[in-house]
């Protein structure tokens, strides 16, 4: 499959009521969100979003609930008109299409998993993920080949007759994937796709989703109010706070350097071990020749296994030839891991 | 001088008298011009019903008898339901009203087929304009609400007296639930399936089909229930304007005073009424069947 392309948000703003327009000079001359609410009574959802989302990469936009993160998502396929601002897909501004072309795009370059599954009750397993092929005029043999594939593939095989409510929460989600990976398209949206499930089933699906991105490839857009999700799932990661962007970067970036007090307070209680790269902590002015190896590129919690295990000092961590690149010794790793380590 | 405030001050005698004279002149002449072509356009319906009519009455009965239990079991697949109704029919037939039974459900099933076939558009149509259900509404309300007889006297004038008078007077009382029950249910049905069919880029007659209408469908036979109970309960009253099967012996018995006539023709109805309605009751239920089986 070719590289999957990625998606430019370009100066974005989406403001709700019956003058939106007239609004955002308002807002880009810096009217906050509540004196907007409370002059002109119109709602701030989006406000002057700029993001890079790289083609083939998980992008995370990560809020609380009220934060436009929704909204956001809902751009990238226009089921929300933005008020201004451009939506690039490659070359194409997703703003401008019209009818016609909007449900092209739909029907062939993007598939969307939502919150509440949102699958049709009254088909079954087969008949949901099939959906997307059916309505771009699939033939029903070919459709089915192709779903049956996904489905045994997001591990539903034996399921395909059932409906939606004879299953539980997580295989339910699981037809949302199948639906949306028939679909095939480059880019897919994930709307607080596994914030209805229980914890244990989460962690099972975002294995799921993990597993298949590797050998996928997609452009993920997931939407999440769970710093541990995004942080575990984001190649990059987007915080939203009252529809603005408030910090973007990796996630070891947004952990050692949150951008305000917001964010620090977020990032405060994660768990730094599965954040925070060997990489960051190693001291690269050293080189040790033989013992223990660990790859460059892995979590300190990794490493901190293997010091276990073997009770050494140090580790000599290498890059995919074997070539060392730096030393990590087990004093800054466990500090890394408990302390915040710039401020 | 305070005679005013003593009666309501109203039209001239003369003038009441002049606007509606000359309001029935200008229906007369619309119903003169135009009577017969309109009623020409009914005859497609009309020949339906008579032939219908005539194979429900003209078949040997035992045939008709299975046909009608083999229908209700088909779409209720309930061993109680059918015996019930094969017991109700045989009692009806015992009784002598075979005939007239069959006319009535010969006009109950055009009646309702018409309703369907016109109420389920104009329901879609109302679901998807706030404006064109704000037009009819007021529409339904008021065919709801006006007593029968009152659009009997245009009809009548259009028509005459006959089953096509009838079968109007019968749909244009039905058909309310219907539309409305249409309309509701496509306006419940769930935002986020919706949402995920756009996300999908379905254009709206696939959401329509897809989505909307398998999806309203509960409440949609809860209309087509609704209308064929209505569609009984008119029948006393078509049978005044010339309908002829359970209502017209009712008529006569209220005429007479003939008790257990009118109780027993009045029962058939009843009777058809509870068969149609578990038939059909047990029908929707049976293709809602994926919704009972909830995952525990």
């Amino acid at each position: 499959m070719a590289e999957a392309t990625g998606i430019e948000i370009k100066s974005l703003y989406k403001i709700f009521g019956p003058n939106g327009k007239d609004m955002v000079k308002l807002v880009q001359d810096g009217m906050s969100k509540a004196e907007l609410n409370e002059k002109h009574n119109h709602v701030l959802g989006l406000n002057d979003i700029n993001i890079s989302m790289p083609g083939g990469k998980i992008e995370v936009v990560m809020g609380l609930s009220g934060s436009g993160k929704s909204t956001l998502i809902r751009h990238i396929n226009r089921l929300i008109d933005p008020t201004a601002g451009e939506v690039l897909y490659g070359n194409d501004d997703v703003c401008k299409m019209s009818q016609t072309e909007l449900r092209e795009f739909r029907r062939h370059k993007t598939a969307m998993v939502f919150q509440k599954f949102a699958l049709l009750p009254h088909r079954t397993v087969m008949k949901n993920t099939v959906y997307g092929l059916e309505i771009q005029g699939v033939p029903m043999k070919e459709a089915e080949e192709r779903a049956a594939r996904w489905i045994a593939r997001v591990g539903l095989e034996g399921f395909e007759d059932h409906y939606p409510n004879q299953l539980s929460g997580g295989m339910q989600q699981r037809v949302g994937l199948a639906r949306a990976l028939t679909n095939d398209a480059d880019i897919l949206l994930m709307d607080e796709a596994f914030s209805a499930l229980d914890p244990l089933i989460r962690m099972d699906m975002q294995t799921v989703l993990l597993d298949l991105q590797e050998e996928l490839h997609k452009t993920i857009v997931f939407i999440t109010h769970d710093l541990d999700e995004a942080l575990r799932l984001g190649d990059k990661i987007a915080i939203l706070r009252d529809g603005a962007v408030i910090q973007q970067g990796t996630g070891q970036e947004i952990v050692l350097n949150p951008a305000d007090e917001y964010i620090a307070d977020f990032v405060k209680e994660v768990n730094r071990g599965r954040v925070i790269l060997v990489d960051t902590v190693m001291d690269k002015s050293k080189t040790l020749e033989g013992g223990l190896t660990v790859s460059s590129g892995i979590m300190l919690e990794e490493a901190a296994k293997t010091f276990a295990e073997t009770g050494q000092g140090e580790i000599s961590v290498v890059n995919g030839e074997g070539k060392p690149l730096g030393v990590l010794n087990v004093q800054d790793t466990i500090s890394a891991m408990v302390t915040p380590a710039s401020h | 001088m305070m005679e005013w405030l003593q009666e309501f001050p109203k039209m001239s005698r003369g003038d009441l008298r002049e606007m509606r004279q000359s309001l029935d002149g200008a229906f007369k002449e619309f119903t003169g011009k135009y009577g017969e072509s309109i009623e020409a356009a009914f005859d497609p319906i009309k020949e339906f019903l008579i032939f219908l009519e005539h194979i429900l009455i003209n078949s040997p009965w035992p045939i008709i008898l299975a046909v009608l239990v083999g229908i209700v079991f088909a779409m209720s697949r309930n061993v109680k339901i059918t015996i019930g109704s094969l017991v109700a029919l045989c009692v009806i037939g015992y009784l002598g009203m075979w005939e007239d039974t069959m006319r009535t459900i010969a006009m109950v099933t055009v009646c309702t087929m018409l309703a369907i076939v016109l109420g389920i558009p104009l329901g879609i149509l109302m679901a998807r304009s706030d404006r064109i259900q704000s037009i009819i509404n007021p529409v339904l309300d008021l065919m709801q609400t006006m007593p029968s007889f009152v659009y009997l006297i245009p009809v009548v004038m259009i028509f005459g007296i006959g089953k096509v008078p009838g079968m109007i007077a019968v749909v244009i009382y039905a058909i309310p639930p219907m539309i409305r029950l249409t309309n509701l249910g496509i306006r419940l049905v769930d935002q986020d399936v919706l949402e995920a069919a756009d996300a999908f880029g379905s254009n709206s007659w696939q959401k329509l089909t897809n989505v909307q209408l398998p999806l309203a469908l509960p409440t949609i036979m809860a209309g087509v229930n609704q209308t064929i109970m209505m569609a009984l309960a008119m029948v006393v009253v078509a049978a005044l304007i010339g309908v002829k099967g359970l209502g017209q012996p009712v008529l006569n018995a209220i005429a007479n005073q003939y008790l257990t006539m009118g109780v027993m023709n009045g029962l058939a109805i009843v009777a058809i009424a509870i068969i149609f309605d578990r038939a059909t009751q047990a029908y929707g239920k049976r293709l809602q069947k994926h919704s009972e089986v909830i995952h525990g």
